[in-house]
């Protein structure tokens, strides 16, 4: 473990702790005013950009979190359930395009969604619309769409794993004591689920706030999210110690959120069970 | 087997479902090598004709080649230097039972979940701090702290099936532990280095947040996508190029996954059989 504790120690905690401190430094023309203050963090809290980016950021995520879970449950189920033969193979099929470039995944939708892109030129020669939908491409709408896409190999996996888990004779047991298969379903299935449903939100949502590829390239002046924020402060604002300020401040409400979550999953879960 | 029929019973419209979520998963990235052989700049139905024209264009431009060669040297390094430290990393994790062990597994997967946005500019703030330019070096490093969750995700699982009375049968056969390690050890954890070796490659060969924030003048072929994006005329080169990439990372990816049976799902159906 040691060599690669060192490597990521050097990656992961050095890196963290000297983003905490360039937070609480300022901008003296190139370099930095190094006296330690919480102006940036002041900002932060005060000057509305910040508050709707981060807003924005959060329900972009969360309807996007909310569906790919939502759709992909099924499918997860499916193979846990249904298929008997060639398991490897439906899980490699639902993983596979995951490995490919997330870069070339956002870029599809772009050709899709586009003015003059697939579906547009498509329903325009067969008549369906008279001029392009202007809609579909930068738009929060797009956004949600393609993250949904990118992201739902991280929600069939956790799913898969812990549908597979289920004993099987429960649901026997269940059906033996006369439950139907929709209170099968709501009182043994989903609740022992459940630990696949946290962590494939957790998967989703965590890395999507922070996201800026897609919302760059689909999202328009609409979609913008607090990840774009952060690059331009690093890239033409120039403003660094405002960029690590927000960094840090993405995390926190990452992990307060996160702590919300397991508390109310944990509730529910009580509840079901 | 027999009694319990009633619950696996074919589900027709779960499996409809299943076939229409893999048509979803996969039609949008298929768009890319549709329009790359298409006649015309526009990425637009009705399509124009079938040409290589845009591959010709691609292969003589020596920046595509510049990045091509950098992407593949630093995924290259990545995946030896990862792959070794995660071996090391997943054999002290299955050998050595230390307290903390759950945190540090939990330490080291985060570069999984935390957004690539933060642990870009953290990086790249650490490298500015201590005044080393920005370079391929710097964006191996970011590649290598992606990398390692995922190697040690792969190769786990290896180690853990790895019965220890071999190593044992070993020592008192009277190698010692360098020998164990290459003719015992080694050969049955094999197919997890391999696999972890490709997958590694892939990530670093399609990473792009990372390399966006540490990359200096030399870039790799994602970022190099990335800024011709800009140029309308130059987007069927894109296409062209984007699909090299999409079909090398499937066939190495497909290559890793049966040689690997990439990690702890394929297990767990495995035993579940």
């Amino acid at each position: 473990m040691s060599p690669a504790l060192v490597v990521l120690i050097i990656g992961i905690l050095v890196p963290f702790i000297i983003l905490i401190s360039l937070s609480m430094w300022t901008r003296d023309g190139f370099g930095f005013d190094m006296t330690p203050t919480f102006e940036n963090y002041q900002r932060v809290g005060t000057e509305p950009i910040f508050s709707t980016l981060l807003a924005r950021s959060f329900w972009i995520s969360g309807i996007a979190t909310f569906f790919t879970v939502l759709l992909c449950y099924p499918m997860a189920y499916y193979v846990a359930f249904h298929v008997h033969r060639n398991k490897m193979l439906w899980i490699v099929l639902m993983t596979l395009p995951f490995w490919t470039s997330y870069l070339l995944r956002v870029f599809a939708w772009r050709v899709i969604l586009g003015y003059e892109g697939v579906i547009n030129s498509a329903f325009l020669s067969m008549g369906w619309i008279q001029a392009p939908l202007e809609f579909l491409l930068y738009s929060q709408t797009a956004v949600i769409i393609t993250l949904a896409h990118a992201w739902a190999a991280f929600a069939i996996l956790p799913l898969y794993v812990s549908l597979e888990k289920i004993d099987k004779s429960l649901l026997e047991a269940a059906t033996d004591l006369g439950d139907g298969p929709v209170r099968r379903f709501l009182r043994i299935t989903l609740p022992l689920s459940l630990p696949g449903v946290i962590s494939a939100c957790f998967l989703i949502f965590i890395p999507t706030t922070g996201d800026y590829i897609t919302p760059a390239l689909l999202g328009g002046p609409d979609g913008v999210m607090i990840g774009n924020l952060i690059q331009l402060q690093f890239g033409p604002v120039n403003n660094w110690p405002m960029g690590a300020a927000l960094s840090i401040v993405l995390m926190l409400w990452i992990g307060a959120l996160a702590l919300v979550f397991l508390f109310i999953t944990r509730k529910a879960k009580d509840r079901l069970a | 087997m027999k009694q319990s029929t009633y619950i696996k019973r074919p589900n027709r419209a779960l499996q409809i479902y299943a076939i229409v979520f893999l048509i979803v998963l996969y039609l949008p990235v298929l768009f890319i090598p549709l329009f790359s052989f298409n006649d015309s700049i526009y990425v637009r139905f009705p399509m124009q004709g079938f040409t290589v024209e845009w591959y010709k264009a691609m292969w003589t431009r020596d920046s595509v080649w510049a990045a091509l060669g950098n992407s593949v040297t630093v995924g290259f390094w990545v995946a030896i230097i990862s792959t070794a430290l995660g071996v090391v990393a997943a054999r002290a994790i299955t050998r050595y039972r230390m307290p903390g062990q759950n945190a540090l597994i939990t330490f080291a997967m985060l570069p999984l979940v935390v957004p690539g946005v933060i642990f870009g500019v953290a990086l790249l703030v650490l490298v500015s701090r201590l005044g080393i330019p920005l370079s391929l070096y710097t964006v191996s490093l970011g590649h290598l702290i992606i990398c390692l969750p995922f190697a040690i995700a792969t190769l786990l699982p290896r180690f853990e099936g790895f019965d220890r009375s071999m190593d044992e049968a070993s020592a008192d056969l009277g190698e010692n532990g360098w020998w164990t390690f290459w003719r015992v050890t080694f050969p049955m954890v094999a197919p997890g280095v391999v696999a972890s070796l490709l997958l590694t490659f892939t990530i670093s060969f399609d990473e792009f947040i990372m390399t966006f924030f540490l990359s200096g003048t030399d870039t790799t072929l994602p970022i190099y996508i990335w800024t011709q994006l800009r140029f309308p005329r130059e987007f069927p080169t894109v296409l062209a190029m984007s699909t090299l990439i999409l079909a090398l990372s499937f066939v190495m990816v497909f290559i890793a996954l049966w040689i690997g049976r990439l990690g702890i799902v394929t297990d767990n159906a495995e035993d579940t059989k």
